[in-house]
């Protein structure tokens, strides 16, 4: 597909360059500010705006993709370096698979839940990180301010199938 | 049932403001933003904008465009919409400006210099002002309050011991994780143009009746509606309204739609944070650690403007003296004038710094007389049939001491204890101790406020046979829609899916108050509860409701017979019997109820570097009846972590009255590797006058966790630590060479 830049770039500079990456399993060509945020160019100019902000500083998680396989807050991403590599976001995770979370109270406001499913997804994924970090480790890149962790924690446990036995 | 909205939150698709495409309304949208003080006080010498900008190209609002009182209208009207030739605190606007390009508008807004000759703020509350720092009366005071019971003098007089104690605690920020967000555009109506509003907020009408007051215009020609919210915890309050008033300014002067989305060092530095406290004990007791006289003195930061300071005072002091019973009580509170940032609402208003400072003075009382803290509340806990600081008798049914027993036995207290002395003999180090706290939190608006509030809420009943709750209640994580769901579809005898919940939009939904105060399940519910009742009456014969498929086909038939009409069932509060609160002399029933809690901490401090960290933590809660046991215990836990944090991290530091450490890189909040599972247990007293028999959840799992904490780090360590955060640089001197 091809995109358009749109109007709202945070920067405004006009100088752009071409890149080309793999974003959801589709190929996308874009013309990018050098300086532009993976942030900004998923939300303002490839709609897909379930990639929250939150603090813009690598602190919060809210803004967590996966690229290339790994886990990466886009707010410290400029677009250009994504060049030829994978990117998936939450909008890669169909919401059918979501039901254990939903089930745990995993989610509250919903601001930093896009950021912690990617997360969930990733470790679900790559369930081997829990043999040598804990769950609760893991997430710790990841700032919710309603659920007090819990409901993500368990919703996860549920979710690897491991419905943990904890009250 | 489940969270309504949940999938669409975990799957990325919910919109919140900042992801919705500028298209239908907001097509042309422009993006707003604030030019702010940098200074914390003195007169506006100039405004300059710098000649290098076009600024033909910018819409620029001045004070001089407010068309009414240039006043953002709550309890005083004393803070201005942009400051009007003086400022009073660091970041305060003082003017607004808009373009349709984002990073643009940033440089032009930085580049916009404004010269204050200062004069001396006021930056720590707890000193007294010099005579060239005063700026309201003649001693800054906010707003004084007082509640007296008995005789405190007399009993002081013959106490076997006195106990004195200075608490404090520091400001907290909200850190919802959606930042404030506001649009507004003008549309077209009968009497006029109408602006419309339209954001992240807690309280349509709030915002409604700011937009009325600073705009001049009556509710046909102004429209608020809430977006969705990405959580509150009280920061989407009061200050939404002068988000919404620097939208609607810039949107009337352009005569297009703008957009102001805060970052989030803009959010911390510049909107309301939880107002810091220090609060003074002065305690009589007999031998065995019964309370006989309480003498209480609270002060808080208000910050600049009068904003909700009086009201958080109100229920703090209301907090002040704890769940005992004692004869003897006389609690003076002060909010007091700084030049920092407003302070105001954050989950609890004011009752966590008052229930900090009593619940670690009972431990200290404990402590002075040699008795264990546990017996020194057992003895005290308030009984059914007992009064209160103000004088209300308590009689909900709810037994208090086997609460505690219950929470004791849950976080098996005796084992942890036990362990902790062996463990504390045998580790060079580490130690670890217990400790707890017993809480009341009043639920609702506080005396006659929900008299005063008058709210109101309709049921609509849909062609199709459904039932449309219509509230200003607003979701904002808490779970709202979910909970009217479970309510509206309980009283209508319908399964949820045949109900539907309106979005807040004040031209749609009357007013049912603020969403606020852990009112909006146990005041507004039965509010749906009353309307539903309305609405299967008119329905019914002689008035007798229908219910169920009954009622449902009732509907359609109407519908048939009426088409194009609406029909509504309607609801307006009214006070439950024997609720009498004198307002002036703080005597009566201040909370038409109150839910009630115990907190127990188990926590281990690393003597070398001080850190204190959670091992488990228990909450248990009465609070009538549990509507949503997901929803509500996620309510705990978080109110949890989020005290957690304040107790032990939080920590606001301020230069020059602005905050410097604005950012989530230096401001620490708990993460999931910072706090143990939270382990919540409910204890059900249903409560008849709430809806579906519930009591406010909201605020009460923030009171009780700093206290608990504090006193486990005592147990723990004998550090006795008075104020909070808590953080290393403050306990590492307490803690034994
Ligand atoms: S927005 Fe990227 S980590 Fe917070
Ligand atoms: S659900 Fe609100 S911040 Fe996590």
């Amino acid at each position: 597909m091809q995109h358009q830049a749109g109007n709202i770039s945070k920067t405004g500079r006009s100088a752009t360059i071409p890149i080309r990456f793999n974003l959801n399993g589709q190929k996308v060509e874009i013309a990018v500010d050098p300086t532009e945020r993976l942030l900004d160019t998923l939300r303002y100019r490839l709609n897909l705006p379930g990639t929250k902000e939150g603090c813009g500083e690598g602190e919060c998680g809210a803004c967590s993709v996966i690229i290339d396989g790994l886990p990466a807050n886009s707010c410290l991403v400029p677009t250009f370096q994504v060049r030829n590599r994978i990117v998936r976001t939450i909008e890669s995770i169909p919401a059918s698979s979501l039901q254990p979370m939903l089930e745990t109270g995993a989610t509250q406001c919903g601001a930093c839940t896009p950021g912690v499913v990617v997360t969930a997804n990733w470790i679900k994924e790559n369930s081997g990180v829990l043999a040598s970090h804990s769950m609760r480790a893991l997430m710790a890149g990841n700032l919710c301010r309603c659920t007090g962790y819990d409901g993500i924690i368990d919703g996860l446990e549920k979710w690897l199938g491991r419905d943990g036995g904890r009250s | 049932m489940q969270r309504l909205e949940g999938l669409s939150k975990l799957s990325g698709v919910e919109r919140y403001l900042d992801d919705e495409p500028l298209e239908g309304p907001l097509k042309g949208c422009l993006w707003g933003m604030t030019v702010r003080s940098p200074a914390s006080r003195g007169k506006i010498r100039s405004v300059s904008y710098d000649p290098a900008f076009d600024w033909s190209q910018f819409v620029v609002v001045e004070p001089c465009d407010i068309p009414g009182p240039n006043e953002t209208y709550l309890i005083e009207n004393d803070q201005p919409v942009l400051a009007p030739g003086y400022v009073r605190h660091m970041h305060e606007p003082v003017a607004l400006i808009a373009h349709p390009d984002r990073a643009l508008l940033r440089r032009a807004v930085a580049s916009v210099k404004v010269e204050i000759e200062p004069d001396p703020p006021v930056l720590d509350f707890r000193v007294a002002p010099r005579p060239d720092q005063i700026q309201r009366g003649n001693d800054n005071i906010i707003k004084k309050l007082q509640i007296k019971k008995g005789d405190v003098h007399a009993a002081f007089a013959r106490a076997h011991r006195i106990i004195e104690g200075e608490y404090e605690t520091g400001g907290q920020e909200h850190v919802y994780i959606e930042n404030n967000a506001m649009s507004a555009w003008i549309e077209d109506g009968p009497n006029g143009d109408v602006v419309v509003v339209r954001g992240s907020m807690q309280c349509p009408y709030y915002v409604l009746n700011a937009l009325k007051h600073a705009l001049k215009r009556d509710e046909s020609r102004v429209r608020v509606i809430q977006a969705p919210t990405g959580g509150g915890f009280g920061g989407k309050e009061d200050y939404p309204s002068t988000i919404a008033l620097h939208c609607a300014l810039l949107a009337l002067k352009a005569r297009r739609p703008v957009k102001i989305i805060y970052d989030r060092s803009e959010d911390m530095a510049a909107t309301p944070k939880r107002h810091p406290s220090l609060v003074r004990h002065k305690t009589a007791v007999d031998k065995n650690g019964k309370l006989l006289a309480q003498y209480i003195e609270v002060i808080l930061d208000g910050g600049a403007y009068v904003t909700l300071s009086p009201v958080v005072l109100s229920r703090g002091i209301i907090h002040a003296a704890g769940p005992y019973s004692c004869d003897n009580v006389l609690i003076e509170g002060k909010a007091v004038l700084t030049n920092s940032v407003p302070y105001g609402a954050f989950r609890g208003f004011g009752a966590p710094q008052t229930i900090f400072a009593c619940e670690r003075h009972m431990d200290r009382i404990a402590h002075a007389l040699g008795l264990d803290p546990l017996e020194v509340r057992r003895i005290n806990l308030i009984k059914d049939g007992q009064t209160t600081s103000t004088q209300q008798t308590i009689s909900d049914g709810t037994d208090r001491h086997a609460l505690l027993d219950a929470a004791l036995r849950a976080s098996e207290y005796d084992r942890h204890k036990r362990e902790s002395a062996a463990f504390n003999a045998s580790h060079p180090y580490l130690r670890r101790g217990i400790g707890l706290s017993t809480v009341l939190h009043g639920a609702g608006f506080t005396g006659n406020g929900e008299v005063y509030l008058n709210s109101k809420v309709d049921v609509g009943a849909t062609p199709d046979g459904k039932i449309e709750v219509l509230a200003a209640s607003t979701e904002m994580g808490q779970g709202t829609n979910t909970a009217f769901t479970k309510i509206a579809a309980d009283a209508a005898g319908f399964v949820p899916s045949d109900v539907v919940i309106g979005t807040p939009d004040t031209f749609r939904v009357p007013n049912s108050g603020p969403t606020v105060a852990s009112r909006t399940v146990m005041v507004v519910g039965k509010l749906i509860e009353r309307a539903i009742d309305d609405l299967a009456s008119q329905l019914g014969q002689n008035g007798k409701p229908l219910r169920g498929p009954v009622l449902k086909a009732a509907i359609t038939q109407w519908h048939a017979a009426n088409p194009g009409k609406e029909l509504k069932g309607r609801a307006t509060y009214a006070p439950p019997p024997n609720v009498k609160f004198d307002d002036k002399n703080y005597v009566g029933d201040a909370y038409a109820t109150f839910a009630w809690g115990v907190c127990i901490a188990h926590v281990e401090v690393d003597l070398r570097t001080a850190s204190v960290r959670l091992l488990d933590f228990t909450s248990m809660q009465d609070i009538g009846k549990v509507i949503n046991p997901v929803l509500a215990k996620g309510q705990v836990q978080g109110g949890v972590v989020q005290a957690i944090g304040w107790a032990l991290s939080e920590d606001i530091k301020f230069k020059d009255g602005g905050m410097l450490n604005n950012t989530l890189t230096n401001y620490i909040i708990p993460t999931s590797d910072d706090v143990p599972p939270i382990r919540v247990v409910f204890h059900e007293t249903p409560y008849r006058f709430g809806g579906g028999g519930a009591k406010g959840v909201g605020e009460l799992p923030m009171d009780g966790p700093a206290p608990a904490i504090l006193n486990a780090v005592a147990n723990a360590t004998c550090a006795q630590a008075m104020s909070i955060p808590l953080t290393p640089e403050r306990l590492l001197p307490l803690l034994p060479a």
